[in-house]
């Protein structure tokens, strides 16, 4: 489903990715590891055409991703969240989840429509607010009791998790074919981390094809089919949990080994 | 062909003596964005300032004049401190386009004070220099473009000095480099602001002198376009870089003389703010850089926070409208009705800003550009294609809108701070192409006798019937506009307003999205304008100057920005009141800038909230 070859991106000559190369399949869960500054975030940047690559090609459906726009990416049927929580935060959690279902909506690719609908909604229009509304809240809903009381806060006055949760809401309105989760429990206590494992194992369970940067190994050991270990912008090792957790480049770039400098993002 | 050479000649001399004083208003710019992260609006201000206390020393005072250089030092130094004071100390962590419209708001301020101070009136300056001129080959230098040169290079030599071999200039180096480390270090970064303005607001002060010595003339309005084009110049050659500022000065001297060589006298500006547009958008670090990104921004475009907003019943609403309905059958002074009238107007640009700022986070500096659009448009089909009004209005909105949007397209990829200025840019180039359209627009004569506006065949002449007409105007366009914010275009907006980023990649096209805010305020913009036009049955390129874009966001932040009510609230308090008071009227961009500067200071979310 999504290929990545040779796949590089400079900074002002520094390699962040380097030369990267891997497949995700349909359905499979795929995680991504490796000590900070490994070049992760990049290369979801790079995915998600937030960031534009150096070299390299990077298919989805067999077609090039590289010199589209975040939103022609988005279209696609790539969602992502955003490793530092970027939610809108003047927006109600609702409306956060409603922002991530813009790529279903009819008038998101006609300004007119889109102009003539605010203006003079017909039923259409209503319906189709009014059906992504309601899947909004059945989205919020899966989340337990954590957001659902707060639908109509302004998201800049939830907590940090929740911050993480709607990010996730918001991504799955987009019906996502590939979700790329950026460490989704950054900044989790271990009830909150626990809770949120079952949650990604629901969305495994359901068949979404999931792409994870983690640092927490349990989980990773835990959801993945398949892991990938980066290490200062190069894919050092590739196979299941228990194969390279042994690997003995992956051992050195986690335990140390001399390096000079690491580059701290 | 020898005249050609000769002319060539003098272009070049014109152009580099031009270019002088530019790169001495941009190297004083370039020092206050280095420390301060600040584009200084109130430089050009300063400038002026210079120009009239030089002018003041030498023709009233009888001054020597290196005397008048001291004490245009002295005041424009001190300006400097003062600018700094209120400009940028108080508002350190709020958004950064807060000091950049606190110094828009200064510049009011000072542009009046200096009316106050110095009257009005252009003044002419005669050149105290003694008069000759070296003849060259075919042309000629004379003795003020000699001193220029002098003193060009001069203040470049003593800055080099200064920032070189100083303690204060490596502190000053250090802060520009990395303001925290700096700090760490333990740089007083507030003495280091402080000598930054002091040294800069010198500088413009002079070249305000060296300008009013080398065109024989001060004139109070000069400040503005000075401003712009520093800071064009020094754009040019990479923002916050001194080298950088002095090429770019000379550069867009030369630019400038050339194409007032190729195109005529009155083409100067436009020059300057296409170079201006050119750069931000295509190499926006500057001639000389690796094609390098801008540098990062902060995530919000403006200062939105929505925790104090102050919740107005509809009830309330509805009864205010209903008053403002009634008061003509109440009240029959046509002064008072007047001025709710052109509150009105007022209050229709207000509202497309804050739609366009407040709520789609674009801050707009250029609206006049789409009044003037408006108001030219209209004007024009009645008086040359017969249309009616009610068609011209409507089809003048429609006018500003696309024109409005395919002028503000190439910029839309810059962020917020970035696309602020070029919309000022925007604003500016609008205005130079209605000065010198002449076939289409008159030029500077302007269109007169354009007929009133009419209501379905109905001509609206009697204030009230104006002042009914332009409020039904503004009803129906806070309607609308209520209707956008509410809807899912109006949700997409703020989402775009609070994190581009995170928007694009939940698949909003920025473009679009930005391209159609700007069509909807340019359309309400439009109208006003169009309205106007015809309420005057005079305009000229005069009419719409950048004063109305600063005074209309200043409506817009006074009411709270995205807040619809407020936006109108906004337009009323700052077109009555110094009316109301009738001593202010004659001080009223001086409170139009004290209003601006007090709101970004304390209350930036506005007095009714900002939604």
């Amino acid at each position: 489903m999504l290929q990545i070859e040779h796949l590089s991106r400079s900074f002002d000559g520094v390699l962040a990715v380097n030369d990267v190369a891997f497949n995700v399949n349909e359905a499979e869960f795929v995680s991504i590891i490796g000590p900070n500054g490994a070049g992760k975030t990049t290369l979801f940047n790079l995915i998600s055409g937030v960031d534009q690559p150096s070299h390299g090609s990077i298919l989805f459906d067999e077609k090039s991703l590289v010199g589209l726009t975040p939103d022609q990416i988005a279209r696609r049927g790539i969602a992502r969240t955003f490793q530092n929580g970027r939610v809108f935060g003047n927006l109600s959690v609702l409306e956060n989840v409603l922002v991530g279902a813009q790529v279903r909506r009819r008038a998101s690719r006609n300004p007119f429509r889109e102009l003539s609908g605010a203006l003079f909604p017909l039923p259409a229009v209503r319906r189709e607010e009014a059906d992504l509304r309601r899947e909004a809240e059945s989205i919020l809903a899966q989340f337990g009791s954590r957001l659902t009381p707060r639908r109509d806060d302004p998201a800049s006055s939830l907590s940090y998790a929740n911050r993480r949760r709607v990010e996730i809401a918001r991504a799955l309105a987009l019906h996502p074919r590939l979700l790329l989760l950026d460490e989704p429990t950054a900044g989790m206590n271990l009830t909150e981390t626990a809770e949120m494992l079952e949650f990604i194992r629901g969305l495994k369970a359901r068949g979404m094809t999931i792409l994870l940067i983690e640092h927490k190994l349990s989980l990773v050991n835990q959801l993945s089919d398949r892991v990938i270990v980066m290490d200062n912008g190069a894919k050092i090792a590739e196979g299941s949990a228990e194969a390279v957790r042994d690997n003995p480049r992956v051992v050195e770039a986690y335990l140390g080994h001399k390096r000079e400098t690491e580059v701290i993002r | 062909m020898d005249q050609f050479l000769r002319t060539l000649f003098d272009q070049t001399i014109n152009g580099l003596v031009a270019g002088n004083i530019y790169a001495l208003i941009a190297v004083g710019l370039a020092i206050i964005f280095g420390v301060g992260n600040l584009i200084n609006f109130a430089h050009g201000s300063v400038y002026m300032t210079g120009a009239y206390v030089g002018w003041y020393c030498v023709t009233r005072l009888m001054l020597p004049l290196p005397l008048a250089f001291v004490a245009v030092a002295v005041v424009c130094g001190l300006l400097g401190l003062i600018i700094e004071r209120f400009g940028l100390r108080g508002l350190q962590g709020a958004s950064r386009i807060a000091p950049l419209l606190a110094t828009i708001g200064i510049s009011f301020m000072l542009d009046q004070l200096v009316q106050i101070v110095f009257g009005v009136r252009d003044e002419s300056f005669p050149n105290p220099l003694p008069a000759f001129r070296i003849q060259i080959g075919g042309g000629s230098i004379g003795s003020i473009d000699l001193l220029i040169a002098a003193i060009g290079i001069g203040t470049a030599t003593l800055l080099f000095i200064f920032l070189r071999y100083t303690k204060l200039g490596w502190a000053l180096r250090a802060t520009a480099q990395d303001r925290e480390a700096a700090l760490q270090m333990g740089v007083d970064v507030n003495a280091v602001n402080q000598t930054a303005f002091m040294l800069a607001s010198i500088l413009g002060g002079i070249a305000g002198l060296l300008v009013g010595m080398y065109y024989l003339r001060v004139d109070p309005t000069m400040s503005f376009q000075a401003g712009l084009k520093g800071f064009a110049a020094n754009l040019l050659g990479g923002l916050g870089s001194i080298p950088g500022a002095i090429v770019g000065g000379l550069l867009l001297g030369l630019i400038e003389s050339y194409g007032v060589a190729a195109f005529g006298l009155t083409y100067r500006n436009l020059f300057a703010y296409v170079v201006l547009i050119a750069v931000l958008v295509l190499r926006p670090n500057g001639l000389f850089s690796r094609g390098r990104r801008l540098p990062p921004e902060p995530l919000t475009g403006t200062f939105i926070s929505n925790r104090t907003r102050l919740r107005v019943p509809a009830r309330v609403i509805a009864a205010g409208a209903g008053v403002a309905i009634i008061l003509p059958l109440v009240v029959r002074d046509p002064v008072l009705l007047q001025v709710l009238t052109n509150a009105w107007l007022f209050g229709l640009v207000a509202l497309s800003l804050t739609l366009i700022t407040g709520t789609a986070g674009q801050t707009s500096l250029g609206q006049a550009g789409f009044v003037a659009i408006g108001g030219y448009s209209s004007a024009l089909l009645v008086l040359r294609l017969g249309f009616p009004f009610e068609v011209a209005l409507l089809t003048a909105g429609l006018l500003s809108a696309a024109l409005g949007t395919l002028l503000v397209l190439p910029a839309l990829r810059l962020r917020a701070y970035y696309l602020a200025i070029a919309t000022i840019g925007i604003g500016e180039i609008v205005s130079e192409i209605i000065k010198n359209w002449d076939p289409v627009t008159n030029g500077a004569v302007g269109l007169s006798r354009i007929p009133s506006p009419t209501f379905f065949g109905i001509e609206a002449y009697l204030p009230r019937e104006i002042y009914w007409y332009s409020l039904a105007l503004l009803l129906v366009a806070a309607l609308v506009v209520w209707r956008l914010v509410r809807s899912p275009l109006g949700r997409l907006w703020r989402a775009v307003r609070d994190d581009e980023v995170a928007a694009q990649a939940y698949g909003v096209s920025l473009y679009r999205y930005k391209a159609l805010a700007f069509a909807v305020s340019a359309f309400i913009a439009g109208i006003a304008g169009a309205f106007y036009a015809h309420m005057f049955t005079f305009i000229n390129y005069d009419s719409f100057t950048s004063s109305w874009s600063v005074l209309t966001l200043t409506m817009a932040i006074l009411g709270g920005l995205g807040n619809i009510l407020g936006a109108v609230v906004g337009a009323v308090a700052l077109t009555a009141l110094p009316e109301v008071f009738r001593g202010l009227s004659e001080y009223r961009y001086l409170f139009y800038g004290l209003v601006l500067v007090l709101m970004i200071r304390f209350r930036p979310q506005g007095v009714l909230g900002a939604e």
